[in-house]
This record gives structure tokens, C-alpha cells and sequence, in this order.
């Protein structure tokens, strides 16, 4: 950098005419005081994202959070306070802070290289009002305590300027152009990752599936449980390979410390990378996801699926699944439902499964463990009009009960049968669910080797001491030679002392040898 | 490993820990006593101050100046230092035995990671030390390192176990081994900003120079330390957080989810890109960048108990 902003001062008002003020205007976005106010606004834009549960990642607790704030809840929203991450006035701050960046950096890219290319200023008159100024005398010639001076800088990678002005024979020498080249570098790869972010948030999509034991899932849109895409991106990109889950394992920690804590998870799958290919045994555990054409499959989250027959009064089977339920609690407390459309009239059950079971008057039925060490389910039945017909979609985890009504309650262990009178429901077991995340994301490596350009030019420019010294040399009075040295730092709190004695050694001691 | 075997690695290292903590807390005594006689940096305080603001420029700390060995206060100090030394290597045992202990790296929960991150204060300051003279700051950094061992084994302790399998990965140690050294680092950054701070408001306010405050560097100087060690700590932060992203995209398949933790960690990045910023702008270099320093650790600590503790974040490995 050539002039040191921290020079820069207060900006004049603003001029009248219309050229004038947008000059004004860009002026001030550009200014380091601007960038500085910027990065803070981005700080605190987001903070509520952190405090306020998120649709992004987490939906239903957004759902819970406006039910419980009716006055609130409704304004944050539309401010979008709910999706600080995606919201306009969050996008202005950073768009505004990347406009203020290139701004700022790319005229400094002229400056910085016109600055590698011409040589360092010539020797100011007066050394001695610089840092770590030295004088001392030399038995040498002027003209030979420069040479060795230039000598020893040459060596030592600085950029050297020599000259004469009256009797003075002088060495200028710069070092430390990689500091601003990292800064730039810097600034100019966070733009790149800003554009890797938005490739990515583009082109790419997510999906969620819940896959249960022996079931299978292939990659088209409708098998998904939740999938969304960026703007450009689209159903046809995805790869069509698909996969079936055989087994997953789980292990918790039964150990006092830390009881119940995840130890384990694996799932053992069969893939098919493409249709026509053959089926592969595979594993996909956390940290190891499986990658098929750039899309990568993740193991994100587990729960039970409790194995159910259910007999009309005729006693015929209407139903014989292993319905998912949907864990509420670390020890794996599992709600879910279970529809019988076939049966007339529809049957619905709500059920709490346990893995562990326990009760008490606090929490009531509960899971104490989160293995299958004593399970049972707790089901209430539910006769009537199961309301699927509406052509309203319903979430399969919801039993809507307004045109039903409750005719039992009980608790079940496996292998029990419950007659409740109009038909009688079997608990046979359960099986393990898997949840999967697939995301492509086609930004991803881009942003990684931004990531990594930043951190280097960061490093370089932060590491980097920008400096100048000066070694003057006049004839003295008495025949010996006055030498003259100082320095200059151009970065932050960078001593030249160092450079200036290291020089002055050169400038006597190379003669000697 | 038999039981007994294991449970008596645990023993020691949590012998070592409370070792670690009679030594600081010797440490942080002798400190004290040393900041309270005030004596020893009134002479060369002034004088270096003067050649600082000769050269136009913010000139390095000293190093020890050899007429200063002969003050008793130095010979306390001293004392405290090999103390320290002391400390941190129990505590370095401690992790080890804990490692051991635990089959793994011993980074699992909130208790492991704050004995780390004491270490992380503790190994930073000595490592400053070892090249200039650092005897004014040792009770700034030995309070907060004792501080958070106190908590570390009051509140937060927890039996080592085994990961969490989302924490299963290398990239975990890379993650959180640059973390530990930031989080030194910051530490000792804000204590020097701090200082410096009161400093400048005692040259503010015009009064003459006693008292504890003597002992410590002026508050230019304590600026450029302070900007020193987060110049140095910025890279490395920006580096975990990449890392972290890496971990992220290979456990839940975004390198970049918005979850608090992650949200937090851009914060304090913002909060110390800013404080780079802020010494390189007119007006803002002095004070206001050292009210970033501080600002910069306050958002490092809210992210490491607030999220941690109180918000449901993908990250939370509390084990409390
Ligand atoms: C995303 C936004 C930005 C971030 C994260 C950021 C970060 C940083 C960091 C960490 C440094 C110190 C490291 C170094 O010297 O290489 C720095 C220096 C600098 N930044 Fe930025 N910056 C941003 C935007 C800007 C903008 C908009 C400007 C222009 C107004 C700017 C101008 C500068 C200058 C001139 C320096 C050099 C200061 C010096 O040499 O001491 N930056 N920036």
C-alpha cells in the first residue's frame, strides 16, 4: 500500500452536484471506517439467526415458537427473524461489504502493482528523525561501505535503489511487498467463496428420506420425505442411483459416565449406482458418508420403527407394518401413529413407543434407556373418519381427531394382543430406521480452495514485515567515512532496529574478509 | 486395559489437575504481589517511552533489562514464572493421562476442552515469554487459566467416555487442537487489552504514576502486543473454522449450516477481522480496537458456554 490508511481522515462533506455526491457516496462505502462498521452489522445481523429457532434447520420448532407467541411471533416472521440467514436486510449488509471490498481492493491492485515495479523512494535528507537511526564511522570509502551494503541487501531479497547527492553516496532498500500482495490475495478470495456459496446455494439441493430395515429407497423426487433444490437447480440432475437399508446398528454408552450417550451407529447398505450396475454391499456411518456421482449420502439420524398387525372384527388383517416413530428425547421416547384407512369405520392409534420403559408422575410413561432393554408401546384408539379423503396432505406422524373418537387406551408389550372391541391390534416388535440426508452440492470444492487462498494470502500478509532501510556515507573531516542508517516500518509494529544493525555489520564487515 | 489399570489413570490425572491448580494458584499469588509492589517498570517504563515516541512509532516490548534483576520484586516474579512452567507441565500430564485414559484425544466434553483451553492460555503466555519479558502480565493470564480449571472441575466435570461418533474424526483434532491455542491466545490478548486500557486512562487522567499499575507496559505497547497475538491468532482461527466446515460437510453433509455454534464462530471471526480493521483506521486504533479485543473473547466465551449449555445446537457435547 502506498498511503497508509491510517492517515486517512474525516471525509469532506458532501457535494452538491449529482456527479459530485455519488463520488461522495462511493467514497464513503469504500473507506475502511465503512468496512469496519460493515463487519460489525454482520456480526450483530446475526445473532438472532443463533438465538431464534430457524425454518432452514429446524421448522417444526418455528411452527412451536409462533403457536406459543401469537403478538410476537407474527411480526418477527415477517421480518424474518425465522430465516435471518435469508432475509433481505441480512443480504444487504454482506452484498453491501462485498460492493465496499472490490471497491477498496481493486484500485489497490493498480496501486500495489505499478508499486512492485518502480524501485523504492530515494533516501529521505534527514535519517536521524527516523526509527532506529545509527551513526557510526567507517575506515572504508564511502563508495565501499554502499557496495556492501547493496551487496548484503541484494542477498537478502530487499529491492535496492542506489545514488549520489553532494557528497553523499546512499542505498534505499524496500522488503515486504508480499504484505499487501497476501492482502489482496485475502480480500479477493473471499469473493471467491461468496461466489462458490452462491454456486452452490444455486445449482444444488438436499433431501431427507427415512429409510426403515430392509426397505430400499431409490433417488427420484417422490421418495423423499423433504427435498429442496436451489433456483437453478433441478430434478434431472439427479443422479438415479438407489440403495436398500439391511441393517443398522447402534450402540450407547452403558457405562455410569456419560450414560446413553451415541457410541455407535453403522448402516450396512446395498447399492446401486445406476440402474444396469450391479447391487454393492456398502457401509455409511457418521463422518463417512457414501458418495455416488457427486451427491453424497449421509447418516443423520435414527429412531424405531415398532412392527404392528392390526384385524378388523371380522377378524381379517387391515394392516401388518412397521410403523416409524418419530424419537422425542435422548433415551429415544418415540411418538407416532398409525392409520388403518381399510378397516370400516377408519381406526387410528396414537402411540408412545419405549425402548427402555419406565413411569412416573412427572413425565409419565417414558424411555429411561435408549436400547430395546424392555419395550412397549402405549396406544390410544381412535374410531371415525380419519379425514384422508379432504385432499388436504397430511403428515404421517399427525392423527387428525376431529371427526374420530377415542374408544380405548392401553399399554402393550411385544408379542401382546389388545381386543378393543371393534377389531384387536397385535405388538409384534420392532425394527431400527435410519434417517438420510443426500446433498449435492456443486459449489463445494470451489469454496474449499477459496477458503484455503484466503488463509494463505492471510498468513503471508499477516507474517509479512513491510520495511525500508537507508545507509548513507559522506567523507568525514579526518579522512574516515560518517555512516548513516535508519529504517522505516510500514506495518504494524514491526522493528527495524534488526535490519538497520544487520546492515551496518555488512556495510564494515564484508571488507574485512 | 484392566479397570483397576484404567481407573488409576483417571486418579492420576485428576491428581495432576489439582497439582496444576495449587502450583497456578501459587503462581497467581506471587503475580499479584509482584503487580501490587508497582516498582520495578516506573524507571524504564518512561524512559523506553520516550524513545517509542521519539522514532514516531510503537517500538517492541523490552526485554529484560538487566539493572531490573537486582529489584526483590523481579526475584518474586521470577519465582511465579518457574512456577507456571510447573503448572503447565502438570497440566500436560493431566491431558495425557486423560488421553490415555479415554483411548482418544482428550477433547469429548466441556471438561476436557476447558483443561485444554487453560493449557492453551497457559502454553501461549509462556511461549510469548520465552521471547520478551512478560512478568507484568502473568497474574492477567494465571486468574482466567485458574479460573476455568476451577470451573472445569466443579461444574463441568464428567467421567471420560468414548466419542460421540459425530466427533469421531481427524479432522475433529485439527478442528479443535487450533481452537485450544486461539482460544490462549484470545485470552491473553483481551487480558493485555484490558490493561491497556487502564493505561490510557490513567494517562488520560493525568495523574502521576504509582501504584500497581507500574509494573506494566504503556498503553501503546500493550496495543501492540495485543494486536501482535491476534494477528497471529486470526490465521489460525480462520483455519479451524475451515476445518470445522470440512468436519461439518463429512458428518452432516453441508459445510456450512447456520447451525449457533457455526453462527458464533463467524461472529468472533467478524469481531476480529474487525479489530484488524479498526488498527488500521484513523480514530479507532487506540481504545476502540482494544474494546474489540475484549468483545472479540466475550464472543468466543458465549459461544463456547452460551451454546454449549443453554441452545439446542447440533454441536452439543456438553456431557453436563
Ligand atoms: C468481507 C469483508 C472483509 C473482511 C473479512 C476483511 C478482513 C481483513 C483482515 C483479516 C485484514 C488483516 C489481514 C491483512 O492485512 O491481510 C484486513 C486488512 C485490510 N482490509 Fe479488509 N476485510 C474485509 C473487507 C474490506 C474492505 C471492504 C476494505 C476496504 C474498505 C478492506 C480494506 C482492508 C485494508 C486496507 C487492509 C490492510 C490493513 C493493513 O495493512 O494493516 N477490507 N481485512
Amino acid at each position: 500500500m502506498t498511503a497508509s490508511p491510517a492517515l486517512e481522515t474525516q471525509a469532506p462533506p458532501p457535494p452538491l452536484d449529482a456527479a459530485g455526491f455519488w463520488r461522495w457516496v462511493w467514497r464513503q462505502l469504500t473507506s475502511m471506517r465503512t468496512a469496519l462498521i460493515l463487519l460489525f452489522a454482520l456480526a450483530v445481523a446475526s445473532i438472532p439467526g443463533s438465538i431464534l429457532p430457524q425454518r432452514g434447520n429446524n421448522p417444526l420448532l418455528v411452527d412451536e415458537w409462533l403457536e406459543e407467541q401469537p403478538t410476537v411471533g407474527p411480526i418477527l416472521d415477517r421480518l424474518g427473524f425465522f430465516d435471518v440467514f435469508g432475509a433481505p436486510w441480512f443480504a444487504a449488509i454482506y452484498l453491501l461489504l462485498f460492493i465496499s471490498l472490490i471497491g477498496c481492493v481493486l484500485p489497490r491492485v493498480g496501486v500495489h502493482w505499478r508499486a512492485m515495479r518502480s524501485q523504492p523512494p530515494v533516501a529521505p535528507k534527514n535519517l536521524s528523525r527516523l526509527q532506529a537511526f545509527h551513526e557510526q564511522t567507517s575506515a572504508l570509502p564511502p563508495a565501499l561501505v554502499i557496495d556492501n551494503a547493496v551487496e548484503f541487501l541484494r542477498g537478502q531479497r530487499w529491492r535496492v535503489r542506489t545514488g549520489t547527492s553532494d557528497s553523499q553516496v546512499w542505498v534505499s532498500a524496500e522488503k515486504g511487498y508480499l504484505r499487501e500482495t497476501g492482502n489482496l490475495v485475502f480480500h479477493l478470495a473471499l469473493v471467491l467463496i461468496l461466489a462458490a456459496v452462491a454456486i452452490g446455494g444455486l445449482f444444488g439441493w438436499r433431501g431427507n428420506v427415512i429409510v426403515k430395515e430392509g426397505s430400499g429407497f431409490s433417488n427420484t423426487l417422490t421418495q423423499y420425505d423433504a427435498w429442496g433444490g436451489g433456483r437453478l437447480s433441478s430434478a434431472d440432475t439427479i443422479p438415479p442411483f438407489a440403495f436398500t437399508l439391511e441393517d443398522f446398528a447402534v450402540e450407547f454408552e452403558r457405562r455410569e459416565a456419560e450414560r446413553g450417550s451415541p457410541r455407535l451407529f453403522e448402516a450396512t447398505v446395498e447399492v446401486q449406482r445406476s440402474p444396469g450396475e450391479p447391487i454393492e454391499p456398502d457401509l455409511i456411518e457418521v463422518n463417512y458418508p457414501l458418495t455416488i456421482a457427486g451427491a453424497k449420502i449421509f447418516l443423520v439420524g435414527h429412531g424405531f420403527a415398532p412392527t404392528f398387525i392390526v384385524r378388523d372384527s371380522s377378524g381379517a388383517t387391515v394392516l401388518d407394518d412397521a410403523v416409524v416413530f418419530l424419537p422425542q428425547d435422548g433415551n429415544f421416547t418415540s411418538t407416532g401413529v398409525i392409520k388403518v384407512p381399510d378397516s370400516t369405520p377408519q381406526l387410528g392409534f396414537r402411540g408412545i413407543f419405549l425402548p427402555t420403559s419406565a413411569i412416573d408422575d412427572i413425565r409419565g410413561p417414558h424411555s429411561a434407556f435408549p436400547e430395546p432393554d424392555d419395550p412397549s408401546v402405549f396406544l390410544s384408539v381412535w374410531e371415525g373418519d380419519l379425514g384422508l379423503d379432504s385432499g388436504i396432505p397430511q403428515s404421517v406422524y399427525t392423527l387428525k381427531t376431529e371427526a374420530m373418537e377415542q374408544i380405548g387406551l392401553r399399554a402393550l408389550i411385544p408379542g401382546q394382543t389388545w381386543d378393543f372391541g371393534q377389531g384387536e391390534i397385535e405388538f409384534t416388535g420392532w425394527q431400527r430406521w435410519a434417517s438420510f440426508q443426500i446433498a449435492f452440492d456443486p459449489g463445494k470444492e470451489a469454496a474449499l480452495a477459496a477458503a484455503v487462498i484466503a488463509t494463505v494470502g492471510l498468513t503471508i500478509s499477516l507474517f509479512t514485515r513491510r520495511r525500508r532501510v537507508w545507509v548513507k556515507a559522506q567523507p568525514a573531516d579526518n579522512g574516515s567515512t560518517l555512516v548513516r542508517s535508519a529504517g522505516l516500518s510500514k506495518s504494524e509494529a514491526a522493528d527495524v532496529s534488526d535490519d538497520v544493525r544487520e546492515v551496518l555489520e555488512a556495510s564494515e564487515g564484508k571488507a574485512r574478509e | 486395559m484392566t479397570a483397576a489399570e484404567s481407573m488409576g489413570l483417571a486418579e492420576a490425572s485428576n491428581a495432576a489437575i489439582y497439582a496444576t491448580m495449587v502450583t497456578l494458584t501459587v503462581a497467581m499469588i506471587l503475580f499479584a504481589a509482584y503487580f501490587s509492589s508497582g516498582r520495578s517498570r516506573a524507571a524504564s517504563g518512561a524512559a523506553s517511552a520516550q524513545v517509542s515516541s521519539n522514532s514516531g512509532s510503537v517500538a517492541v516490548l523490552d526485554r529484560s533489562v538487566p539493572s531490573e534483576v537486582r529489584d526483590p520484586g523481579r526475584r518474586v516474579a521470577n519465582v511465579a514464572m518457574s512456577l507456571t512452567w510447573l503448572a503447565t507441565g502438570f497440566l500436560t500430564l493431566a491431558l495425557v493421562l486423560r488421553g490415555l485414559w479415554a483411548g482418544r484425544v482428550p477433547w469429548g466434553n466441556m471438561y476436557e476442552f476447558s483443561i485444554s483451553s487453560a493449557w492453551g492460555v497457559l502454553v501461549v503466555f509462556l511461549a510469548m515469554s520465552t521471547r520478551r519479558d512478560l512478568r507484568w502480565l502473568g497474574l492477567f493470564v494465571v486468574a482466567p487459566a485458574l479460573l476455568t480449571l476451577g470451573l472445569a472441575v466443579t461444574v463441568l466435570y464428567t467421567e471420560a467416555a468414548q466419542l460421540v461418533p459425530a466427533l469421531k474424526s481427524y479432522w475433529l483434532v485439527i478442528h479443535v487442537s487450533a481452537a485450544i491455542i486461539c482460544a490462549g491466545a484470545f485470552t491473553v490478548a483481551a487480558s493485555s487489552a484490558g490493561l491497556s486500557l487502564v493505561q490510557s486512562r490513567r494517562v488520560r487522567s493525568g495523574k502521576q504514576w504509582h501504584g500497581p499499575m507500574n509494573s506494566v507496559p504503556s498503553a501503546e505497547k500493550l496495543q501492540t502486543f495485543t494486536s501482535r497475538l491476534i494477528a497471529f491468532s486470526f490465521p489460525l482461527w480462520t483455519f479451524s473454522v475451515i476445518a470445522g466446515a470440512i468436519w461439518a460437510e463429512n458428518a452432516w453433509g453441508r459445510y456450512w449450516g447456520w447451525d449457533p455454534k457455526e453462527t458464533w464462530a463467524l461472529i468472533t471471526w467478524l469481531v476480529y477481522a474487525a479489530y484488524l480493521h479498526a488498527r488500521s483506521t484513523a480514530g479507532w486504533r487506540g481504545d476502540k480496537a482494544s474494546w474489540i479485543a475484549i468483545l472479540g473473547l466475550v464472543t468466543f466465551l458465549i459461544n463456547y458456554f452460551g451454546v454449549n449449555i443453554f441452545v439446542n445446537s447440533l454441536h452439543s457435547y456438553a456431557g453436563v
